[in-house]
């Protein structure tokens, strides 16, 4: 069942997008700082196997800004209820950047509804003495050009970024990552000392060359999680689902497989 | 018309190169290039220019809180208070800060406040402004926050300096189960609350509100924006169902005076043009982090923020109204015309600004003193005058 169709589920006042696609176990993916709401070619692909649920954040893109959204954990138990409220069990958690932080949050709250998590190029720890740069310094451009090793993908991201049409929604979603992720930047105190808690297969996937979770991050989610295996995207930056979507998928598919789930 | 003479205290040896290497003298650029000799000596030399306006006549001294950059050396302008408190006898004190988002205990601010007041029994004008953009990278404080925070401390110290305590307050931001402020302030109910902005219509209608009537302060901008601005708090008064007095509204100008025009802007331009494109130089993402303004606004400003960063005249400058130079006979009549079209009367002259020395800070200072300010004291907007 090729294609996806676009829904929106109403939760706590807040009303959000979902873009659903496929048939089979759930896998629930959560978009990273740049905002969600596309359909992306690894969805397309994970869809074949997957029901694939991707929704769009509150406070990003098309979602609402709800007034109780002041941290990362109001999102994580906002999700935790969405999941419930879709009925969905046995889920295999992935969840990128800023979305693997929030899949990790929720994890460690209440991993009871999830089969996997899988984290890439997540934010959520803070590693002592590697150096990370500074998003809120980087004008959008800088930024988007900065997620790709590859550097025709990357001209490609830095033009889009500045199209003017898009302007609006990059504003609303760097706002919200501010009120997310401004203090501590980009990490969780909470998350540092309870991410042990979560007894999940679980997949650390990183690009070799992330240029904003330098690679010492994959290894400070390894050694907190019992269950974790590290894989490590040569030549790829902070995205490789887009930058290495084929490898990407197979070793997502695979991980899932042997879990056994 | 009533003078507060205004310093920013730059660290006047900046490199005029540094912008070789780096973007901005704000925030990343490193602190290795502060000389505490060079800086000792520039604290004592701007601390005695200010006493020198008490001297002068001036009605009022301000001091000013930025952090972390070369553009201003007072991130904790109560200390400069202090300093000035007890050298000064005759002008008020307005401290032109103090950033109440960036608090973690906004009763620290109340306490500092209290203290100033007291010992200068009454001189002290409290300044509450949110910071601008950068002080929230450099402080770490979520610039999402930033207003909620500053509506939340500034009621908390309100409520300290005029509500009996021991009490307890539960903000969102802010929990202190005793609130019990010692001293109080030795002006009742409080001291007067100037509202320092650059332009915010939801500042201004907070600050002309009925129950609050704060001043309001024009910082560095062109005059439409000042004449905007203060149209804008006037209607807010309007519709608050009073009328706003010139008293309620302020205006702070760079300003040289010097025997004639010729010789004023000669001896300005270089200084100005530090000052504007060495010292006030910035990137968007610094000035404007997320959530620092409302969407809408963050737009309109973005827009009209992009010419920040090309390098600007001292002529453009004073065409904009930015900068006011010339002889006495030219700064007055400046001064007369914009005090009428925007009706303030509260003038707050920048008479040290960039790289401005010693000398003719001095010789500026003196000549506004004796040849503009005697001029203009009793003069209200539209030419009458104060009774």
């Amino acid at each position: 069942m090729p294609g996806q169709n676009e829904t929106s589920v109403t939760l706590h006042g807040c009303k959000i997008h979902v873009l659903r696609g496929g048939a089979g176990a759930p896998l629930v993916y959560l978009h990273g700082a740049g905002g969600g709401g596309l359909w992306l070619p690894f969805m397309e692909d994970m869809s074949r196997k997957f029901t694939v649920l991707a929704p769009e954040h509150p406070g990003f893109g098309r979602s609402d800004t709800p007034d109780w959204l002041d941290g990362i954990h109001d999102l994580a138990m906002f999700y935790l209820d969405f999941l419930a409220a879709e009925k969905l069990d046995d889920v295999h958690l992935v969840g990128s950047s800023l979305g693997g932080w929030l899949a990790a949050e929720m994890a460690m709250f209440d991993s009871s509804r999830l089969a996997t998590l899988t984290v890439i190029g997540s934010a959520g720890l803070f590693v002592p003495g590697v150096k990370k740069n500074d998003i809120f310094l980087w004008s959008a451009e800088e930024t988007a050009r900065n997620l790709f090793h590859d550097q025709a993908m990357a001209e490609t991201a830095a033009k889009l970024a500045v199209d003017p049409a898009g302007e609006d929604a990059r504003m609303k979603n760097r706002y919200i990552t501010a009120r997310l992720a401004w203090q501590p930047r980009f990490y969780d105190p909470l998350l540092m000392k309870w991410l042990k808690r979560v007894k999940l297969p679980t997949l650390v996937l990183w690009g070799e060359n992330d240029a904003l979770m330098p690679k010492e991050y994959a290894a400070a989610f390894k050694k907190r999680l019992p269950q974790a295996q590290l894989e490590i995207i040569p030549e790829c930056g902070h995205v490789p689902q887009l930058e290495k979507k084929d490898l990407f998928t197979e070793r997502l598919t695979r991980f899932i497989a042997e879990a056994g789930r | 018309m009533k003078f507060f003479f205004f310093h920013l205290m730059p660290y006047a040896h900046l490199d005029p190169d540094y912008d070789k290497e780096y973007s901005t003298d704000w925030l990343i650029y490193p602190n290795s290039n502060y000389d505490p000799k060079k800086g000792a000596k520039l604290y004592n030399r701007y601390l005695d220019e200010i006493e020198y306006a008490d001297e002068l006549g001036f009605d009022g001294v301000c001091v000013n809180e930025h952090h972390q950059t070369a553009y201003g050396m007072m991130p904790t302008p109560g200390v400069l208070a202090g300093a000035l408190s007890r050298r000064t006898k005759h002008v008020k004190i307005a401290v032109l800060g103090r950033a109440l988002p960036l608090l973690n205990n906004p009763l620290t601010v109340a306490e500092e406040y209290a203290i100033l007041d007291n010992i200068t029994e009454g001189r002290l004008v409290a300044g509450f402004v949110r910071g601008i953009g950068v002080e929230y990278h450099a402080s770490g404080v979520n610039p999402t926050e930033s207003h909620d925070r500053f509506h939340e401390a500034h009621d908390l110290i309100l409520r300290a300096w005029t509500e009996p305590g021991p009490f307890a307050y539960e903000g969102k931001y802010y929990h202190l189960q005793y609130v019990n402020l010692w001293p109080r302030p030795y002006q009742q109910p409080h001291p007067p609350v100037w509202i320092p902005s650059q332009g915010s219509s939801e500042t201004i209608r907070w600050a002309a509100a009925k129950e609050r009537r704060y001043v309001y302060l024009q910082t560095f901008s062109p005059v439409t924006a000042l004449f905007r601005y203060m149209d804008m708090y006037r209607d807010e008064a309007r519709k608050a169902g009073y009328e706003a007095s010139p008293d309620q509204l302020g205006w702070s100008i760079t300003t040289y005076v010097a025997d004639t025009d010729e010789q004023a802007l000669k001896e300005a331009k270089p200084h100005i043009e530090f000052f504007v494109n060495k010292f006030l130089r910035m990137p968007m993402e610094m000035l404007l982090p997320p959530g620092y303004l409302s969407l809408s606004s963050m737009k309109g400003v973005m827009a009209a923020k992009t010419s920040l960063a090309r390098k600007r005249t001292m002529e453009e400058l004073i065409e904009q109204g930015q900068f006011i130079c010339g002889s006495p006979a030219t700064v007055r009549a400046k001064l007369e015309s914009y005090q009428d079209r925007a009706g303030f009367n509260l003038l707050l002259p920048n008479l040290h600004f960039g790289t401005l020395p010693a000398d003719l800070t001095r010789k500026n200072t003196e000549l506004f003193a004796r040849e503009v300010m005697p001029y203009l004291r009793n003069r209200l907007p539209d030419g009458a005058k104060a009774a």
